[in-house]
Protein backbone atom coordinates (compact mmCIF):
# COMPACT_ATOMS: atom_id res chain seq x y z
CA UNK A 1 0.00 0.00 0.00
CA UNK A 2 2.84 2.34 0.85
CA UNK A 3 4.61 1.65 -2.45
CA UNK A 4 1.48 2.35 -4.50
CA UNK A 5 0.80 5.55 -2.58
CA UNK A 6 4.35 6.70 -3.00
CA UNK A 7 4.28 5.94 -6.74
CA UNK A 8 0.99 7.75 -7.28
CA UNK A 9 2.13 10.80 -5.30
CA UNK A 10 5.48 10.88 -7.12
CA UNK A 11 3.73 10.69 -10.49
CA UNK A 12 1.20 13.37 -9.55
CA UNK A 13 3.79 15.81 -8.26
CA UNK A 14 6.07 15.22 -11.25
CA UNK A 15 3.19 15.93 -13.63
CA UNK A 16 2.26 18.96 -11.54
CA UNK A 17 5.83 20.22 -11.61
CA UNK A 18 6.04 19.82 -15.39
CA UNK A 19 2.73 21.60 -15.81
CA UNK A 20 3.83 24.45 -13.52
CA UNK A 21 7.05 24.94 -15.44
CA UNK A 22 5.18 24.80 -18.77
CA UNK A 23 2.68 27.36 -17.54
CA UNK A 24 5.43 29.84 -16.73
CA UNK A 25 6.79 29.47 -20.23
CA UNK A 26 10.20 28.30 -19.02
CA UNK A 27 9.75 24.84 -20.52
CA UNK A 28 8.99 25.00 -24.20
CA UNK A 29 8.02 21.72 -25.83
CA UNK A 30 7.83 21.77 -29.59
CA UNK A 31 4.18 22.72 -29.66
CA UNK A 32 4.40 25.59 -27.12
CA UNK A 33 3.08 28.94 -28.29
CA UNK A 34 5.07 32.07 -29.00
CA UNK A 35 2.31 33.99 -27.26
CA UNK A 36 2.07 33.18 -23.53
CA UNK A 37 -1.22 32.34 -21.84
CA UNK A 38 -0.85 35.00 -19.16
CA UNK A 39 -2.87 33.80 -16.18
CA UNK A 40 -2.45 37.04 -14.18
CA UNK A 41 -3.85 39.02 -17.09
CA UNK A 42 -6.76 36.62 -17.64
CA UNK A 43 -7.58 36.69 -13.90
CA UNK A 44 -7.46 40.50 -13.68
CA UNK A 45 -10.79 42.11 -12.80
CA UNK A 46 -10.01 45.47 -14.35
CA UNK A 47 -8.58 46.49 -17.70
CA UNK A 48 -5.76 48.44 -16.06
CA UNK A 49 -4.70 45.41 -13.99
CA UNK A 50 -4.78 43.22 -17.10
CA UNK A 51 -2.70 45.77 -19.03
CA UNK A 52 -0.16 45.91 -16.20
CA UNK A 53 0.09 42.11 -16.14
CA UNK A 54 0.79 42.20 -19.88
CA UNK A 55 3.22 45.15 -19.62
CA UNK A 56 0.92 47.07 -21.96
CA UNK A 57 -0.06 49.92 -19.61
CA UNK A 58 2.00 52.42 -21.65
CA UNK A 59 -0.29 52.11 -24.70
CA UNK A 60 -1.03 55.41 -26.46
CA UNK A 61 -4.10 56.19 -28.55
CA UNK A 62 -3.81 55.44 -32.24
CA UNK A 63 -6.07 56.20 -35.18
CA UNK A 64 -4.40 53.43 -37.17
CA UNK A 65 -6.29 50.65 -35.41
CA UNK A 66 -9.58 50.00 -37.19
CA UNK A 67 -12.25 48.30 -35.07
CA UNK A 68 -15.51 47.24 -36.66
CA UNK A 69 -18.15 46.05 -34.22
CA UNK A 70 -21.87 46.69 -33.93
CA UNK A 71 -22.90 49.90 -32.18
CA UNK A 72 -25.74 47.89 -30.67
CA UNK A 73 -25.44 44.11 -30.23
CA UNK A 74 -28.71 42.30 -29.70
CA UNK A 75 -27.04 39.20 -28.37
CA UNK A 76 -24.18 39.86 -25.98
CA UNK A 77 -23.16 36.20 -26.15
CA UNK A 78 -21.98 36.60 -29.74
CA UNK A 79 -20.59 40.01 -30.63
CA UNK A 80 -18.53 40.02 -33.83
CA UNK A 81 -15.49 42.24 -33.88
CA UNK A 82 -13.21 42.88 -36.81
CA UNK A 83 -9.80 44.44 -36.16
CA UNK A 84 -7.18 45.71 -38.58
CA UNK A 85 -3.95 47.36 -37.47
CA UNK A 86 -2.37 49.70 -39.98
CA UNK A 87 0.56 50.37 -37.66
CA UNK A 88 3.81 49.27 -39.32
CA UNK A 89 5.59 46.47 -37.49
CA UNK A 90 2.45 45.14 -35.80
CA UNK A 91 3.33 42.12 -33.69
CA UNK A 92 0.09 41.33 -31.84
CA UNK A 93 -3.48 42.38 -31.23
CA UNK A 94 -5.02 42.13 -27.74
CA UNK A 95 -8.65 42.64 -26.79
CA UNK A 96 -10.29 43.83 -23.55
CA UNK A 97 -14.03 44.03 -22.87
CA UNK A 98 -13.81 46.63 -20.15
CA UNK A 99 -17.06 45.92 -18.29
CA UNK A 100 -16.74 42.11 -18.34
CA UNK A 101 -15.93 40.46 -14.98
CA UNK A 102 -12.55 39.55 -16.49
CA UNK A 103 -11.82 42.14 -19.20
CA UNK A 104 -8.85 40.49 -20.95
CA UNK A 105 -10.11 38.25 -23.76
CA UNK A 106 -6.89 37.31 -25.50
CA UNK A 107 -3.91 38.10 -27.68
CA UNK A 108 -3.43 37.26 -31.35
CA UNK A 109 0.18 36.97 -32.47
CA UNK A 110 0.81 38.03 -36.05
CA UNK A 111 4.60 37.96 -36.17
CA UNK A 112 4.97 34.78 -38.19
CA UNK A 113 3.21 35.51 -41.48
CA UNK A 114 -0.34 36.45 -40.57
CA UNK A 115 -1.59 39.88 -41.54
CA UNK A 116 -2.27 42.34 -38.68
CA UNK A 117 -5.94 41.44 -38.78
CA UNK A 118 -8.34 39.30 -36.80
CA UNK A 119 -12.06 38.68 -36.67
CA UNK A 120 -13.48 37.09 -33.51
CA UNK A 121 -16.78 36.73 -31.68
CA UNK A 122 -16.86 37.87 -28.06
CA UNK A 123 -19.12 37.57 -25.05
CA UNK A 124 -19.99 41.05 -23.84
CA UNK A 125 -21.78 40.93 -20.49
CA UNK A 126 -23.14 44.46 -20.50
CA UNK A 127 -22.75 47.57 -22.64
CA UNK A 128 -19.04 48.22 -22.63
CA UNK A 129 -16.09 49.85 -24.27
CA UNK A 130 -14.01 47.31 -26.14
CA UNK A 131 -10.33 48.21 -26.05
CA UNK A 132 -7.85 46.90 -28.59
CA UNK A 133 -4.14 47.12 -27.84
CA UNK A 134 -1.63 46.58 -30.60
CA UNK A 135 2.02 45.77 -29.96
CA UNK A 136 4.20 47.13 -32.77
CA UNK A 137 7.99 47.43 -32.76
CA UNK A 138 8.02 46.89 -29.02
CA UNK A 139 5.60 49.76 -28.29
CA UNK A 140 1.89 49.65 -27.52
CA UNK A 141 -1.02 51.46 -29.12
CA UNK A 142 -4.72 51.38 -28.39
CA UNK A 143 -8.16 52.21 -29.71
CA UNK A 144 -11.61 51.81 -28.18
CA UNK A 145 -15.06 51.02 -29.60
CA UNK A 146 -18.20 51.26 -27.48
CA UNK A 147 -20.68 48.43 -27.89
CA UNK A 148 -24.18 48.61 -26.43
CA UNK A 149 -25.73 45.28 -25.54
CA UNK A 150 -29.46 44.71 -25.24
CA UNK A 151 -29.19 41.17 -23.81
CA UNK A 152 -26.04 40.52 -21.78
CA UNK A 153 -23.67 37.79 -22.88
CA UNK A 154 -22.32 36.03 -19.85
CA UNK A 155 -25.19 33.54 -19.83
CA UNK A 156 -25.97 33.90 -16.16
CA UNK B 1 -12.78 15.82 -29.20
CA UNK B 2 -15.74 17.65 -30.65
CA UNK B 3 -16.89 18.15 -34.18
CA UNK B 4 -14.46 18.77 -37.03
CA UNK B 5 -13.66 22.43 -37.52
CA UNK B 6 -15.15 24.03 -40.57
CA UNK B 7 -12.28 25.79 -42.28
CA UNK B 8 -12.38 27.85 -45.44
CA UNK B 9 -9.18 29.23 -46.94
CA UNK B 10 -9.39 31.27 -50.11
CA UNK B 11 -6.81 33.31 -51.99
CA UNK B 12 -7.46 37.01 -52.38
CA UNK B 13 -4.51 38.48 -54.24
CA UNK B 14 -1.42 37.04 -52.54
CA UNK B 15 -3.11 36.59 -49.18
CA UNK B 16 -5.08 33.55 -48.03
CA UNK B 17 -8.21 34.59 -46.16
CA UNK B 18 -8.95 31.90 -43.60
CA UNK B 19 -12.19 31.49 -41.71
CA UNK B 20 -12.64 28.75 -39.11
CA UNK B 21 -15.63 27.66 -37.06
CA UNK B 22 -14.69 25.51 -34.06
CA UNK B 23 -17.10 23.35 -32.08
CA UNK B 24 -16.54 24.01 -28.38
CA UNK B 25 -18.82 24.97 -25.47
CA UNK B 26 -16.45 27.75 -24.24
CA UNK B 27 -18.03 27.35 -20.81
CA UNK B 28 -17.10 30.26 -18.56
CA UNK B 29 -17.39 28.49 -15.23
CA UNK B 30 -19.77 31.26 -14.13
CA UNK B 31 -23.01 29.55 -15.11
CA UNK B 32 -25.30 27.33 -13.06
CA UNK B 33 -26.69 24.16 -14.60
CA UNK B 34 -30.23 22.87 -14.23
CA UNK B 35 -29.18 21.10 -11.02
CA UNK B 36 -28.15 24.39 -9.41
CA UNK B 37 -24.45 23.50 -9.51
CA UNK B 38 -21.87 25.67 -11.28
CA UNK B 39 -20.86 24.26 -14.65
CA UNK B 40 -17.05 23.97 -14.64
CA UNK B 41 -15.03 26.17 -16.98
CA UNK B 42 -14.27 24.37 -20.24
CA UNK B 43 -12.81 26.50 -22.99
CA UNK B 44 -10.20 26.71 -25.72
CA UNK B 45 -7.06 28.46 -24.48
CA UNK B 46 -4.64 28.25 -27.38
CA UNK B 47 -4.95 28.30 -31.11
CA UNK B 48 -2.30 27.79 -33.73
CA UNK B 49 -2.50 27.91 -37.51
CA UNK B 50 0.14 26.44 -39.81
CA UNK B 51 0.80 26.97 -43.50
CA UNK B 52 2.44 23.88 -45.00
CA UNK B 53 3.59 22.83 -41.53
CA UNK B 54 5.00 26.21 -40.49
CA UNK B 55 3.25 28.23 -37.78
CA UNK B 56 1.83 31.51 -39.13
CA UNK B 57 -0.72 32.58 -36.52
CA UNK B 58 -1.15 31.94 -32.80
CA UNK B 59 -3.54 33.06 -30.12
CA UNK B 60 -3.99 32.81 -26.35
CA UNK B 61 -7.65 33.30 -25.49
CA UNK B 62 -10.15 33.08 -22.63
CA UNK B 63 -13.65 31.80 -22.03
CA UNK B 64 -14.93 35.24 -23.06
CA UNK B 65 -14.71 34.12 -26.67
CA UNK B 66 -18.19 33.01 -27.81
CA UNK B 67 -19.35 29.43 -27.82
CA UNK B 68 -18.40 27.65 -31.07
CA UNK B 69 -15.64 30.14 -31.77
CA UNK B 70 -15.50 31.69 -35.18
CA UNK B 71 -12.22 33.27 -36.20
CA UNK B 72 -10.90 34.82 -39.37
CA UNK B 73 -7.32 35.76 -40.12
CA UNK B 74 -5.18 36.33 -43.21
CA UNK B 75 -1.95 34.65 -44.20
CA UNK B 76 0.67 36.29 -46.42
CA UNK B 77 2.71 34.25 -48.86
CA UNK B 78 0.16 31.50 -49.32
CA UNK B 79 -0.96 30.12 -52.67
CA UNK B 80 -3.72 27.86 -53.94
CA UNK B 81 -2.98 24.24 -53.11
CA UNK B 82 -1.15 25.06 -49.87
CA UNK B 83 -2.26 23.32 -46.68
CA UNK B 84 -3.66 25.25 -43.73
CA UNK B 85 -3.85 23.33 -40.43
CA UNK B 86 -5.52 24.73 -37.36
CA UNK B 87 -5.03 23.35 -33.85
CA UNK B 88 -6.81 24.24 -30.65
CA UNK B 89 -5.96 23.21 -27.07
CA UNK B 90 -8.44 23.63 -24.23
CA UNK B 91 -8.13 24.03 -20.46
CA UNK B 92 -8.60 20.28 -19.97
CA UNK B 93 -5.66 19.55 -22.25
CA UNK B 94 -7.88 18.27 -25.07
CA UNK B 95 -6.71 19.26 -28.50
CA UNK B 96 -7.88 19.03 -32.06
CA UNK B 97 -6.29 19.68 -35.44
CA UNK B 98 -8.10 20.03 -38.75
CA UNK B 99 -6.68 20.92 -42.15
CA UNK B 100 -7.85 22.28 -45.46
CA UNK B 101 -6.33 23.08 -48.84
CA UNK B 102 -6.22 26.71 -49.87
CA UNK B 103 -8.50 27.30 -52.81
CA UNK B 104 -7.78 29.78 -55.56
Amino acid sequence: MDNTRRRVLKGASAAGAVFAVYATGALRPSDALAVTWNKSAFDAKSTIDALKALNMASATDSKDIVIRAPDIAENGAVVPIDITSNIPGTQSISIFVEKNPFPYVGTFDTTKGAEPYVHVRLKVGTSSPIRVVVAANGKFYQAVKDVKVTIGGCGG
Amino acid sequence: MGDPMKIRARMKGDVAEVRVLMGHPMETGLRKGGDGKMIPAHFIKEIRAELNGKVVFEAAISQAISRNPLFAFKVKGAKAGDKISITWVDNKGDKRTDSVTVSG
